[in-house]
């Protein structure tokens, strides 16, 4: 059992005593790597009465092979992420690899981006294009919200007073997967936009996720339905390409902001989805020796 | 609310009055263990970086109560002589408010990459800000004490 000893840092050793102690004390604020509540409480936009620690719940710490998907607990930071799914969950595992820095990356996780719903979390395009999961606890149980209903607008989520995410299933990936990140750096950058593409050649089905270009991140359903010729690959080229790019740009609802005007997301966004899909196709299907 | 940790190889105990409070404010604040810098205060800067059970992490994001039992190591613990040196002998300090930073990360590269290129070096030691060197430096100290520790190994 826990040593939830004082009043105002609760330290549950278990997600039913984590979810029980919330609904107690719905005033605690829930804080496993701390990489977006520390700065809030350091910079004084936030001031907690009580926390309630999530670090030392074991289960939300690992991550289970469950067959067609992987189940990571959403406590398992970035660095593990990008450390050991990279093969499995290869456009998460590039994603988490572009978050802050490596300091960063060994203490956030993928259920406080969730959590956050900032439309610039680098976790959510690729769970977008993959068609992933959310596990949420509370004291009436366990329920699971599909992806694409998780996000409600900027820094809103599904996830309701009294819950806690405990995990997210990603379908492990069938094909070649990308993400790419637009930033003025390599690291420490808010992405000014991003884009995830999942290809899975068998079922001859595109997974598409956008991030930092709308006010959650979205998904571009019209560029997943691009006639792609799927029976003899070579037959695609640059001109499907930039149509898919033009497809995922329109789907996209940019504002201006001080990382980037709506125009320029939009163009990158194309650039990026067709670079994108070039890189999934040729990866799928050039068979030749390497 | 007391919360007692490790750091350095020493237990120590703190007493700390709000549930956010930072690992760093506690170490320089209460204990007065200064060897971390307080630059930003949002994890951009690195000036803060320890190894807390031995991973590298701001300790401006770490909140205090969450480092109960815990091992910190701080540039005084977690750097070897040899990394120390390099930074001297290259150049590679210039006002050295980011150096305890960078010394931790390098340190902690080299334990997991005995001779780092570099494009590792870069990645490893994205999240240390320097505005003096120019970088060029710190990546010949590197480069240095990777040397001098593979020297040291039997």
């Amino acid at each position: 059992m826990s040593v939830a000893t004082r009043a105002d840092f609760h330290r549950p050793a278990a997600v039913g005593e984590a979810v029980r102690l919330l609904a107690e004390h719905p005033e605690a604020v829930p804080v496993a790597g701390g990489t977006d509540l520390m700065v809030a409480v350091n910079y004084r936009h936030a001031r907690p009465e009580a926390m309630l620690d999530l670090t030392g719940l074991a289960e939300l710490r690992d991550w289970t092979d469950e067959g067609d998907a992987v189940r990571i607990g959403s406590g398992v930071p970035y660095a593990r992420i990008t450390a050991e799914l990279a093969t499995v969950l290869p456009a998460l595992a590039a994603a988490a690899r572009t978050v802050g820095s490596p300091q960063i990356r060994n203490r956030g996780t993928l259920g406080g981006n969730l959590a956050t719903a900032s439309p610039a979390g680098d976790g959510h395009p690729p769970l977008l294009a993959t068609g992933a999961t959310v596990e949420i606890a509370s004291t009436s149980g366990t329920r699971t919200v599909p992806i694409g209903e998780f996000y409600l607008g900027p820094k809103r989520s599904a996830l309701g007073p009294g819950e806690l995410i405990t995990a997210v299933t990603v379908p492990k990936a069938a094909g070649p997967q990308q993400f790419l990140k637009v930033g003025t750096r390599n690291a420490m950058v808010i992405a000014v936009c991003s884009f995830a593409l999942a290809l899975d050649p068998d079922a001859r089905r595109l997974g598409t996720g956008i991030g930092s270009a709308g006010p959650v991140p979205l998904t571009a359903p019209d560029a997943e339905a691009l006639d792609l010729p799927w029976s003899s690959p070579g037959r695609f080229d640059d001109a499907l390409a930039a149509e898919f790019g033009r497809r995922v740009a329109a789907a996209a609802r940019p504002i201006d902001d001080v990382r980037g005007t709506a125009d320029y997301r939009r163009h990158a966004l194309a650039v990026c989805a067709a670079r994108a899909l070039r890189r999934v196709w040729t990866t799928a299907h050039d068979r030749s020796p390497r | 609310m007391r919360v007692t940790l490790h750091v350095d190889g020493a237990e120590l105990a703190a007493e700390i009055d709000r549930p956010g409070e930072s690992l760093l404010s506690t170490l320089r604040d209460r204990l007065g263990l200064t060897g971390s810098k307080n630059a930003c205060e949002q994890g951009e800067c690195g000036s803060c970086t320890v190894l807390l059970d031995g991973a590298p992490v701001c300790a401006c994001l770490v909140a205090t109560a969450q480092c109960e039992g815990r091992e910190v190591k701080t540039v005084v613990g977690a750097v070897p002589r040899p990394v120390r040196d390099a930074f001297v002998q290259c150049g590679a300090v210039q006002c050295g408010f980011c150096t305890p930073g960078l010394l931790v990360s390098v340190a902690d590269l080299l334990e997991r990459d005995p001779d780092p290129g570099d494009a590792a070096i870069r990645e490893a030691l994205a999240g240390n800000l320097c505005r003096c060197t120019g970088y060029e430096k710190i990546i010949d100290a590197v480069h240095t004490a990777a040397a001098t520790l593979a020297g040291e190994r039997p």
